[in-house]
């Protein structure tokens, strides 16, 4: 089991609820592989540093977990057949990236209890 | 010829200023690597604001001989930076980024 961090974007032009449909899709997706998963964030609509695919903003995903290495591969081609999906970066953490993204969880909940 | 002996006594007098060394402070500020001192390590490719600070007005990284950053250091910096250009949270080419 390795520890992955996986940014997506999707389209601007979904609606809430087609969004939180495939953002749940690929959560199922994940978990049926036998993943577990640590952490989800929602980083809302965003503008982009440059077009892509002549949009401007996108809303931004990005989930935390721990699978083991041949989920990755099919994973990233479930981004690649879904057209609602403009950009995906899966990183893989090592030890130091796996601190850094404790220390960063425990400020954004400290952030949300107030 | 007075005049001409008083004028070759002020040149020597310059002369002698000038055969001495000027004394200007040089005192050279070290550059020292900024994640190793404060004990960084891992630099995050989500934190577009830091990443801004080690690229140049046009989006370009900014070489090692410039921020003082350790090779070890440079290395990852460059890869986050890369990641931040992929997801657009940084641009490939900028223009008065600062």
């Amino acid at each position: 089991m390795n520890h992955y961090e996986t940014v997506f974007i999707l389209n601007p032009v979904l609606s809430e609820d087609q969004i939180k449909e495939t953002v749940k899709k690929f959560e199922d997706y994940l978990l049926s592989k036998g993943a577990e998963m640590i952490w989800k964030e929602d980083w809302g609509l965003k503008k982009f540093a440059y077009p892509i695919q002549k949009k401007k903003s996108g809303f931004y995903h990005l989930f935390e977990f721990k699978a083991p290495g041949e989920v990755v591969g099919p994973f990233e081609l479930e981004f690649r057949r879904d057209d609602s999906i403009l950009r995906y970066l899966t990183v893989r953490f090592d030890k130091h990236a796996a601190a850094w993204a404790a220390v960063r969880r425990d400020r954004i909940k400290a952030k949300q209890k107030n | 010829m007075s005049s001409i002996e008083q004028q070759s006594k002020v040149g020597s007098k310059q002369d002698v200023r000038y055969l001495t060394p000027l004394d200007i402070e040089t005192k050279e500020v070290k550059k020292y690597c900024r994640f190793k001192k404060k004990g960084i390590k891992y630099i995050d490719y989500k934190d577009a604001d830091f990443l801004f600070y080690l690229v140049n007005e046009q989006g370009k990284i900014l070489p090692r001989r410039l921020t003082g950053t350790s090779l070890k250091y440079q290395r990852k910096v460059a890869q986050a930076i890369k990641r931040a250009r992929h997801l657009a949270l940084m641009p490939f080419v900028g223009d008065m980024l600062k």
